[in-house]
């Protein structure tokens, strides 16, 4: 079994037309060719190191991880003497995954990273997801790693990034009891210690994932007195430093194997990152859009994995002397599952393209290369669209992972429901998706601001001006419609001069860009290839209706109907 | 380099997963129905070779397969995972050898590969599973062997010593270099390819390979010699050509069964304690379980 070859789709996405561009930035005219052995000397070689790395995961994930899932659910990790132990499976998929040479992956490689563009980097997520979305976490924590290079000094990343390749783990260490959603309220408290050149951290973390890792990156009050976001710094701290124990592990739902922790900090050294007061306002927002683009890998893969459960168990079960996948009922359930999966995964790699040309613009702004005025338009482009589609990906794919798996437990039925298939697991552990680096509700305040704007507009008005085939013009009709509906009702919200009715709609309005924007490029990606185009009609109908139903809403809203709500 | 490891590898048709399509109407292989792997057993052996090369300074890991020229395959495979290179022997006149004709060519091609410090394959290969071809290599070369090992314990310039899987057991042994060892699959599984040798050796190929392949790959390959794959036909390793392939194979097949289990009777019984005990004892008489 391997997990990537064993998914076309996932070969479509990696080859997008686009890739070239992505490649070529991010290789920067493939300068580390004879510096390195292992460096591309051109597309079509960095392409096939691409296949071939996301074959090696691929084989781990399907050989490794999903065949310890299981026990890694039952087991979950522990804490003794304030450390935490991994449940055995856990430190297996790590290892491997270490000896693998595949964590680091899209590091330069001065850094001992594999220099790979974002988009293999997200894959790669995709696919450790499927087999256990728990260790996903652990696995996708090398984003700190990101954020260390983007922002802070040379000196601290020579101390810290080349020990990722090594599998040194990371966390991200933000949420405090009081405060979650609302990071402003942050309390940990830093303070600068002139004798020992450090930063000293004292306070409290909670919901910590993977929080007892090698290298944490730490949100703080670095500023006495102050109250809000503008106080807050970012730290590193090394596990090797000591300060940080482990109070207590929490008993979850799901994702079993990936420990969260609550920390207790007590004079634990610390080295910013970056600038002071920019800890939330710049780098967090950053990791958490690099976050919330890994929940959104993660949501495709626990898709991925409840959609191939079900279409097996359907095509085995026979009830009333056929298999249960004749009856429409689980035929039509069945289609949707795999549209939404399919959309999901478009959007996925849409925004993994975005973020990553928008990252190698940053690279090259960061050396101090002049960008002509052409590249600094494509720039912003790239980014606003990272912007936009980041909280309508992470919404959407992992609204759809818990739609989806929990239809895969109501095709299995009753077995379903038992320990014995692992559908229930996945069901549980999708259900974290919606809530953690931002909550659905959180995402629609993020996209909400460029769908009144016109951004979302704009990007759909680009995907209405590619070219098609004849016979996708009837669904790309209905997109158009789809996309006037989103305008009308944008301008009605709009029209309604209310900041608490815009903020009661919001969802409603992202929603319908949301469709709008999946169902093109589901479409557009049935025009490269037949094998999407069910999906696309599919996933069009489904769109469509929803559309027309928040359009209805919408219409018929009066300000005043808010009261009834309250 | 001054501590020479070989690693004897075999190409395999995945009998694991055997389908009904796994066998010819005629009783041989149905190679096209079975996709062909590394022999599980001789990745335990390339897994102990790097654990050697791990503990020794200036090690190298040669690996040597004999098969078609998709055999090639092999060495790369191994390369992705710690080896330093290797050597297809590859030749029409191999076909057909039985374990007497393959180990005999296999002691050919080490002798032009010598000098070596340790020799490691695979107990058996699981096409044929014989166990053979390790100890009589060692036997032609008149090197010492150990076979069923589990697990490297040590390891210097002079000496090997093996933890070896019994049938009721575990023994440790030392032998002094070169010696053969033959690897059980109880030991530790091969380590997956690591990302970054897989991008400096997947264009490494055999002459073979590179005749057809394009200027690019040619002028790559010539650049690097690490990326070159040797590759020995039968007049390279001066060999006898009585003792090669079908010839030099005294093993001739004489018939082969093509097993189909069927159920021949069922019995149906009750959920009551009283019959279970009963089964239980059945399949303990029938040494089926226990």
């Amino acid at each position: 079994m391997n997990f990537y070859s064993d998914n076309e789709a996932l070969k479509f996405h990696l080859n997008h037309p686009t890739m070239r561009k992505c490649v070529d930035m991010k290789e920067n005219g493939y300068a580390d060719k004879g510096k390195y052995d292992y460096a591309p000397e051109n597309f079509e070689d960095a392409m096939d190191s691409y296949e071939k790395v996301m074959e090696i995961i691929g084989d781990i994930s399907a050989n490794v991880l999903d065949v310890n899932a299981e026990d890694v659910d039952h087991e979950g990790p522990e804490v003794i003497d304030g450390h935490v132990k991994y449940a055995r499976g856990t430190q297996e998929n790590h290892d491997v995954l270490t000896r693998a040479g595949v964590y680091g992956i899209a590091l330069p490689r001065k850094y001992n990273g594999l220099n790979f563009s974002y988009v293999p980097y997200v894959m790669a997520a995709e696919i450790v997801s499927r087999g256990d979305a728990g260790f996903a976490n652990i696995w996708g924590l090398q984003d700190c790693a990101e954020t260390i290079y983007e922002y802070a000094s040379e000196d601290i990343k020579d101390e810290f990034l080349p020990r990722i390749h090594d599998g040194k783990t990371c966390s991200m260490d933000l949420t405090e009891p009081d405060a979650g959603s609302d990071l402003q309220a942050v309390q940990l408290k830093a303070t600068y210690d002139e004798a020992k050149g450090m930063w000293m951290l004292n306070g409290v973390k909670r919901f910590i994932t993977n929080g007892d890792a090698d290298i944490k990156l730490v949100l703080a009050r670095s500023e006495e007195g102050t109250h809000d976001g503008r106080g807050l710094s970012y730290f590193v701290h090394d596990r090797n430093w000591g300060g940080v124990r482990v109070r207590r592990i929490e008993n979850k739902l799901g994702i079993k194997g990936s420990p969260t922790c609550e920390l207790v900090f007590t004079n634990a050294p610390a080295k910013l990152v970056g600038d002071r007061k920019l800890g939330l306002i710049k780098y967090v927002m950053s990791l958490m859009n690099g976050a919330r683009l890994g929940v959104g890998a993660q949501s495709v893969g626990v898709s991925e994995a409840a959609y191939r459960a079900a279409l097996k168990y359907a095509g085995e079960r026979e009830q009333f002397g056929k298999a249960i996948i004749e009856f429409p009922a689980v035929y039509e359930m069945l289609a949707l599952m795999k549209a939404k999966l399919d959309a999901s995964r478009s959007v996925l790699y849409e925004t993994a393209r975005a973020v990553d040309l928008s990252k190698s613009y940053a690279a090259m702004v960061n050396e101090g290369q002049k960008l002509t005025p052409e590249q600094r338009a494509e720039m912003k482009l790239y980014q606003r669209n990272a912007d936009l589609l980041t909280p309508i990906l992470k919404m959407f794919s992992s609204e759809y992972a818990n739609q989806v798996t929990y239809d895969a437990i109501q095709i299995h039925g009753g077995t379903g429901y038992m320990k014995d298939f692992p559908v229930e697991r996945y069901y549980r552990d999708a259900r974290i998706l919606t809530i953690y680096e931002g909550t659905s509700q959180l995402q629609v305040v993020a996209a909400i601001r460029n769908v009144l704007n016109g951004t979302a507009s704009k990007l759909i008005e680009s995907y209405e001006s590619e070219g098609i085939k004849p016979e996708l013009q009837p669904l790309r009709d209905t997109l158009k419609k789809m996309h006037e509906d989103l305008n009308r009702a944008v301008d009605t919200v709009k029209g309604l001069d209310n900041n608490e009715a815009v903020d009661f709609n919001a969802r409603r309005l992202v929603e319908m860009a949301g469709y709008t924007i999946l169902g093109n490029l589901v479409m557009l990606d049935a025009n490269r290839s037949d094998m999407f185009r069910k999906s696309a009609e599919v996933f069009v109908d489904y769109g469509r209706s929803m559309v027309a139903r928040h359009a209805d809403f919408i219409a018929s809203f009066r300000n005043e109907k808010m009261e009834y709500y309250k | 380099m001054s501590f020479r490891i070989v690693v004897l590898a075999k190409q395999v048709p995945d009998t694991r997963n055997v389908g009904k399509d796994a066998m010819k109407e005629d009783g041989t292989i149905n190679r096209a129905a079975l996709p062909a792997i590394y022999n599980p057993e001789d990745l335990n052996a390339l897994e102990m070779a790097i654990e050697m090369k791990e503990r020794i300074k200036d090690a190298e890991i040669v690996v040597v397969t004999m098969g078609p020229g998709r055999a090639a395959e092999i060495v790369r495979e191994s390369m992705y995972r710690g080896a330093d290179g290797g050597c297809l022997i590859s030749d029409m006149k191999f076909a057909g050898a039985d374990t007497l004709a393959t180990s005999y060519t296999l002691s050919m091609a080490l002798r032009k590969l010598s000098p070596y410090n340790v020799l490691i394959c695979g107990r058996q290969a699981i096409d044929g599973d014989t166990a053979q071809v390790g100890p009589q290599t060692a036997e032609k070369l008149g090197i010492p062997q150990i076979t069923y090992a589990e697990e490297l314990v040590d390891v210097d310039e002079k000496s090997v010593t093996i933890k070896r899987r019994l049938e009721r057991g575990v023994e440790t042994v030392k032998a002094p270099l070169p010696c053969l060892v033959t690897v059980h699959g109880s030991a530790k599984e091969c380590r997956p390819r690591h990302a970054i040798r897989v991008m400096q050796y997947k264009y490494a190929a055999t002459p073979s390979e590179l005749a057809s392949a394009d200027e690019t790959r040619k002028a790559r390959v010539a650049a690097k010699p690490e990326l070159q794959i040797k590759e020995w036909t039968a007049a390279d390793l001066a060999a006898d050509p009585d003792r090669l392939g079908l010839a030099g194979s005294p093993t001739k097949v004489k018939k082969i069964d093509n097993v189909v289990l069927v159920h021949k009777e069922a019995k149906v019984m009750d959920a009551s304690d009283a019959s279970i005990d009963g089964l239980m004892k059945e399949l303990i008489s029938t040494h089926i379980v226990g």
